[in-house]
C-alpha cells in the first residue's frame, strides 16, 4: 500500500467533506468527529456527470454511513460506494487513515 | 361523418360557461365546432358572490373563465353581442350585430333577469337591478352621493344586496313584500331569528311592505310609498324581488313556453325542438324553474350526456342551500315548511345565542323531510346526508339539533354514508369518487381537493371531506406516516416546538435528545432551517455547517456542471447605474454568464467555488450584499415603478418593496418566499401570484397571501384591505412567522394554505383576531430575526478560517479541469458531454 499525504486533520470539515487531488484523481474525504470516522470515495457523481460528491450532506441511512449527492440527492454508501437508489451504480472507495495528525489516502485496491 | 357539427350556445353566464367547460373536459371535446354568444361585455363570472365586488374583489377575481380558455378550446365567443332570433327551419341564429351562425345543435342558456316591480317611478335615477357587474358599477357611481340605500326584496339575493350596500357605507334598509325574510327557504321561526340577527348588524328590515310608487323624497332623492300608508326615503334603490326566466328568444321562434314562464324542457333538457336544448334558469322542467346554480349545472351535464348519446336524465333538484349572510349562518333543506301530509316537526330555539333549528320528519319518525338552521349551520352536512340518502334517523331525531353538552357526537359518521352519497354538490363528487381517489394515493386534504375538485367550490363540504378522508385512511389501516425521516419520529412542526421549548441550539443536541442515528440530508436541512429561523445564527458556524443544503453550504446556487451562480440583492429591483456598472465589470472580469432573473435582479453564472469569495469581496466592497438566492428564504420583493413615475400609480410601490425586502431579507423558512408590490390595481408586479402580494388602493394597501406561480399556479387570497403601512407590516410579520412555525418541510405557502383546516378564515382568526393568543410572540420572533440580520457573505469573507472551505482541492491550487465552457450568443455556457469529449481530444492531439 502506498499512502499519499494529503492534508492536516485540521483541514477537514467536521461532519462534512473536502476534496483532495491524489495522483490527478479527485477524492472526496468525509469526517465525522463524534464517531471518529473518516471515509474516502471518488468525487465523481455518475448521475450528474460532474465531480461534486465532496459537497454533499453526510449522515446515515438504516445505520449505513452515506453521502447525498448535492445535485440530484442520490445516496452513496461511504464504506462500499454502493448507490442506495440504483443497485447497478457504485462509486470507487479509497483507503484513508490518520497518521499523527496527517490525513493519508491510498488509491491501491480501489473497490470498483 | 366528414364535417364537424356546429354547436351554438346562447348565453355565457355561470351555467353556459359550466356547459362549455364540462363539454371540453369530456370525450365529446372534438366533436363540435362551438360558437357562443355573450350579451355582457365580459365572459362568465360568479354571480353568486357579486357582493364581494364591494369587499375588495375585482371583476377579474369574480371571473369563472380560465385565461385562454376560449382560444385553447377553439371556441368562437361573440362578446357584448346578444343573440336576437332563431330560424328553426334553416337552423340559423342571428345576433344584434348581425352575426349569422348556422347550427346543427343549439343550447339556450339565457338565464334570467331581475324582476322589477312595474310601479310608477320604478325607473327613476339610481334605481338599479342587482344582477350584473354593470349594475355593480352603477351602484358604485350612485354610492358617491348616496347616504341611504334600500333593497326591494328580502330573499337570498336581496340580503346579499343589503350586504353590498353596507360595504358601500350606506344606511341600509330591506323592504320585504311578505311577512318573512327568505320566505322560500325559511319558516316563520327561522325567518324571525334571521331578521333579529340582520337587524343587530345594523340593517333595518321592513316586512309586509308593498311598494306602490316611488316619488321625490324630502331628505333623500327618493321616497317609497307603501300600500299601508307608510313610507321610506332612500337615495339608492336596488331591485332584488325575484327573477324571471329569459325566454323571449325561445318564445319568438315558437318553442313551447311553460305557463309560469321558462322554456319547457323534458328529462333530457330538450325543448319542443329536438335540436335545441335549454339549461339553467331559463328552463322550466315539470312547470318548475330553478334559481340556483347546482340544478343548472346538473342540466348542463344532462344535455352533454344526451348529445353524446348517453342516457342520463335530469330528475329535478335538491333546493337545499347553506350560506353565510353578513356572517350569519343560514341553511335550508327540503320541505322546510312542513307541507308534507303528516309531517312532524322538532324545533330548538335559543334566543340568548341567536340560534334557531328546526327539522321536519316523516310520520313514522324515520325519515328527514326538511330542515331550517339559522345562527348555527354546523348540523347541515349531517342533515343533508340524512335527507338526500334517505338514511334512517336515530331513535330521538331531536338529538340532531339539540346542543351536545356531554361531549357525545350525534353526527353521522362518514362510514354510514352510502357510496353514491354526494359529498360536494358544486362539482358533483360522490363518496365513491373520494374513496377511489384516496385508494389511488391522495392521502392529504390538499391532494384530494386537487384530484377530485371536491371542496373547491363553495367549500361547504370541507369538514365532511376531511372526515371521509380520516375515516378511509383509518379503515385502510394506512397510518399516515408524518415522520420527517428515519432519524426523528416527529413532523417538522414537532421539531420546531421541541427546539423552541427546549431552547435547543444545535442539531447534535436535538438528535441526542430526540432522535437516533447520524441524520441525513432531509432532517439536517430541515433542522438547519428551523435553527436559522428561530435563532438566526450564522449558517456556516461550525455546528450548522454540515446541515446546509447544497446551495447554502457555499452560499451560492450549484449549477448542473458543479459551478455556482452569484446573485447580489437588488431590493425592489432598484439599482443605480454605478452599481450596475460594477456588476458588469465583475461579471466581465470573471467571465460569468449574465442573465436578468424573474425576480428583478441579475444572476451571474459559472463561478468556480474558489472564485466565490473573490467575486463577493469585490461586490461587497461597493455595497452589494447577499441576495439569499441560495437559501430557502426570502428571495425578492418585486415591484412596479409606482406613483413616483407612473401616470396611474396610487402609491409608492418601489419604496414599500425596498422596505419590505430589507425587513425580511435573510429570513429562513420551510421553502422560498416571494413578495411583490403593485402600485395600483393594474397589478403590473403580479402580486397575486406571490406568497405575499400587496396592491396599493385609494384607501391604503390590500394584502394577498399564499399565491404561487410556478408548476401549480394559485391566486393569492385577499387577506385584508385598506391597511396602513404599520398594520400591513404587523400582519406580514405574523403570517410569515406562523408559516415558518407550522408548515411542513419544503411546503410553499400555497400548499400550506390548501392543507390548513379552516383555510383562509382560520388564518384570519389567528392573525387578525388573535384566536390562539400568540400574535405578540409571532411579532417578537420576527423582530428578533430582523434585528439579528447579517450579510452572510460579509461575515464569510471577513473570517479567514471560513475561507479555507472555498478551495477546489484541500491539497492543491489546481482547478477542476472537467469544468469546460463553450461560447454561445457572446457568453459562456457549460460544454455538453459531446463537446467536452471533442475538446479533450483536440487538447491531446
Amino acid at each position: 500500500m502506498s499512502w499519499v499525504d494529503v492534508c492536516s486533520i485540521d483541514d477537514l470539515q467536521p461532519n462534512s467533506g473536502v476534496c483532495a487531488l491524489v495522483n490527478n484523481q479527485q477524492v472526496a474525504i468525509f469526517y465525522m468527529p463524534k464517531e471518529q470516522a473518516i471515509y474516502a470515495i471518488d468525487n465523481y457523481d455518475p448521475f450528474g456527470d460532474v465531480h461534486v460528491l465532496s459537497r454533499g450532506v453526510i449522515g446515515d441511512i438504516q445505520g449505513r454511513p452515506m453521502v447525498a449527492s448535492p445535485l440530484y440527492k442520490q445516496h452513496f454508501d461511504l464504506e462500499t460506494g454502493q448507490c442506495f437508489e440504483d443497485d447497478t451504480v457504485k462509486v470507487p472507495v479509497y483507503g484513508v487513515q490518520i497518521n499523527v495528525g496527517r490525513v493519508e489516502v491510498t488509491l491501491d485496491g480501489a473497490a470498483q | 361523418m366528414s364535417k364537424k357539427q356546429t354547436l351554438v350556445v346562447i348565453g355565457n353566464g355561470m351555467v353556459g360557461q359550466y356547459f362549455l367547460a364540462t363539454l371540453m373536459a369530456s370525450e365529446s371535446k372534438g366533436d363540435y365546432h362551438v360558437v357562443t354568444f355573450c350579451e355582457e361585455p365580459v365572459p362568465a363570472y360568479d354571480r353568486v358572490h357579486l357582493s364581494e365586488y364591494f369587499a375588495g374583489k375585482s371583476a377579474a377575481d369574480l371571473s369563472l373563465v380560465e385565461a385562454g380558455f376560449f382560444d385553447a378550446n377553439h371556441i368562437m365567443i361573440h362578446l357584448g353581442d346578444r343573440a336576437v332570433s332563431i330560424d328553426r327551419v334553416n337552423k340559423t341564429v342571428w345576433s344584434e350585430k348581425d352575426v349569422e351562425v348556422p347550427y346543427d345543435k343549439l343550447v339556450l342558456a339565457t338565464g334570467s333577469k331581475a324582476f322589477i316591480p312595474p310601479i310608477p317611478g320604478h325607473d327613476r335615477e339610481n334605481c338599479i337591478p342587482y344582477r350584473t357587474i354593470a349594475d355593480l358599477d352603477d351602484m358604485l357611481a350612485a354610492a358617491k352621493t348616496a347616504k341611504v340605500g334600500a333593497v326591494v326584496g328580502g330573499g337570498l339575493l336581496g340580503l346579499e344586496a343589503a350586504k353590498a350596500l353596507q360595504d358601500l357605507n350606506l344606511d341600509t334598509h330591506v323592504v320585504q313584500f311578505g311577512p318573512r325574510l327568505m320566505s322560500a327557504q325559511l319558516d316563520d321561526g327561522g325567518a324571525g331569528m334571521l331578521k333579529q340577527k340582520i337587524e343587530d348588524l345594523g340593517v333595518s328590515v321592513h316586512t309586509n311592505k308593498n311598494t306602490i310608487e316611488i316619488v321625490d323624497g324630502e331628505s333623500c332623492q327618493h321616497k317609497m310609498m307603501f300600500a299601508d300608508g307608510s313610507e321610506l326615503e332612500a337615495d339608492m334603490i336596488l331591485y332584488s324581488a325575484g327573477i324571471r326566466p329569459r325566454d323571449e328568444i325561445a318564445a319568438s321562434c315558437g318553442l313551447k313556453i311553460a305557463d309560469r314562464g321558462g322554456i319547457t324542457i323534458d328529462n333530457h333538457c330538450l325543448t319542443s325542438d329536438p335540436d335545441i336544448y335549454a339549461i339553467g334558469e331559463c328552463a322550466s322542467w315539470q312547470d318548475q324553474t330553478f334559481g340556483l346554480v347546482a340544478p343548472g349545472y346538473a342540466m348542463a351535464r344532462t344535455a352533454i350526456d344526451h348529445l353524446a348519446g348517453r342516457e342520463q336524465r335530469f330528475t329535478g333538484a335538491d333546493m337545499s342551500t347553506k350560506l353565510k349572510l353578513n356572517g350569519v349562518d343560514v341553511a335550508s333543506i327540503g320541505d322546510a315548511h312542513a307541507t308534507t301530509p303528516g309531517a312532524l316537526v322538532y324545533t330548538y330555539q335559543n334566543g340568548v345565542d341567536g340560534v334557531y333549528k328546526r327539522i321536519v320528519v316523516g310520520q313514522d319518525n324515520k325519515l328527514l323531510l326538511g330542515a331550517v338552521l339559522v345562527g348555527d349551520a354546523s348540523a347541515y352536512p349531517t342533515l343533508s346526508q340524512y335527507y338526500s340518502n334517505g338514511i334512517n334517523l336515530p331513535e330521538h331525531p331531536d338529538s340532531l339539533i339539540l346542543p351536545s353538552r356531554s361531549g357525545e357526537s350525534v353526527g353521522l359518521g362518514p362510514d354510514a354514508l352510502p357510496t353514491a352519497a354526494q359529498i360536494c354538490s358544486c362539482y358533483d363528487v360522490s363518496k365513491g369518487d373520494i374513496c377511489s381517489a384516496i385508494a389511488g394515493g391522495c392521502t392529504t386534504l390538499g391532494a384530494l381537493k386537487s384530484q377530485t375538485q371536491a371542496g373547491t367550490g363553495c367549500g361547504g363540504c370541507a369538514a365532511l371531506l376531511k372526515s371521509v378522508l380520516d375515516c378511509e385512511l383509518e379503515k385502510a389501516g394506512i397510518e399516515v406516516n408524518t415522520d420527517i425521516c428515519e432519524h426523528f419520529r416527529y413532523t417538522r412542526q414537532d421539531l420546531y416546538n421541541l427546539i423552541m421549548v427546549g431552547e435547543i441550539k444545535t442539531f447534535n443536541t436535538l438528535i441526542e435528545q430526540h432522535g437516533s442515528g447520524k441524520g441525513c440530508e432531509i432532517c439536517k436541512q430541515a433542522v438547519g432551517s428551523i435553527l436559522a429561523s428561530y435563532w438566526n445564527e450564522y449558517v456556516l458556524k461550525e455546528d450548522h455547517l454540515g446541515l446546509q443544503d447544497t446551495n447554502d453550504t457555499f452560499l451560492a446556487n450549484m449549477q448542473k456542471d458543479g459551478t455556482y451562480s452569484v446573485v447580489p440583492r437588488m431590493a425592489g429591483g432598484e439599482v443605480t447605474p454605478d452599481m450596475l456598472i460594477v456588476l458588469g465589470q465583475v461579471a466581465k472580469k470573471y467571465g460569468l454568464y449574465t442573465k436578468v432573473t424573474g425576480g428583478q435582479r441579475v444572476d451571474l453564472f459559472g463561478a468556480r467555488v474558489d472564485q466565490l469569495p473573490l467575486i463577493w469581496k469585490e461586490l461587497i466592497d461597493v455595497g452589494f450584499e447577499s441576495g439569499h438566492a441560495y437559501g430557502k428564504s426570502l428571495r425578492t420583493v418585486k415591484s412596479c415603478v409606482g406613483s413616483s413615475w407612473c401616470r396611474y400609480g396610487v402609491d409608492d410601490s418601489v419604496g414599500l418593496a425596498i422596505e419590505l425586502e430589507n425587513r425580511y431579507k435573510g429570513l429562513r423558512s420551510p421553502h422560498k418566499i416571494k413578495f411583490a408590490v403593485s402600485g395600483c390595481t393594474r397589478e403590473c408586479a403580479e402580486a397575486q401570484s406571490k406568497d405575499i402580494g400587496i396592491i396599493a388602493v385609494e384607501g391604503g394597501w390590500n394584502l394577498y397571501v399564499c399565491g404561487n406561480g410556478g408548476m401549480r399556479p394559485r391566486h393569492g387570497d385577499l387577506f385584508a384591505t385598506n391597511l396602513d403601512k404599520a398594520t400591513l407590516i404587523n400582519y406580514i410579520d405574523r403570517v410569515l412567522t406562523f408559516y415558518v412555525r407550522t408548515a411542513d418541510r419544503l411546503q410553499r405557502t400555497s400548499v400550506w394554505m390548501d392543507n390548513m383546516e379552516g383555510g383562509l378564515d382560520y388564518l384570519k382568526s389567528v392573525i387578525i383576531d388573535d384566536k390562539l393568543d400568540i400574535v405578540q410572540q409571532l411579532e417578537d420572533q420576527m423582530q428578533r430575526v430582523t434585528d439579528s440580520y447579517q450579510c452572510e457573505w460579509k461575515t464569510t469573507i471577513e473570517d479567514e478560517s471560513k475561507l479555507k472551505r472555498f478551495r477546489t482541492f484541500v491539497n492543491s491550487d489546481k482547478h477542476d479541469e472537467n469544468i469546460i465552457f463553450v461560447e454561445e450568443r457572446g457568453q459562456v455556457r457549460p460544454a455538453s458531454q459531446e463537446e467536452r469529449a471533442d475538446l479533450k481530444l483536440a487538447g491531446t492531439a
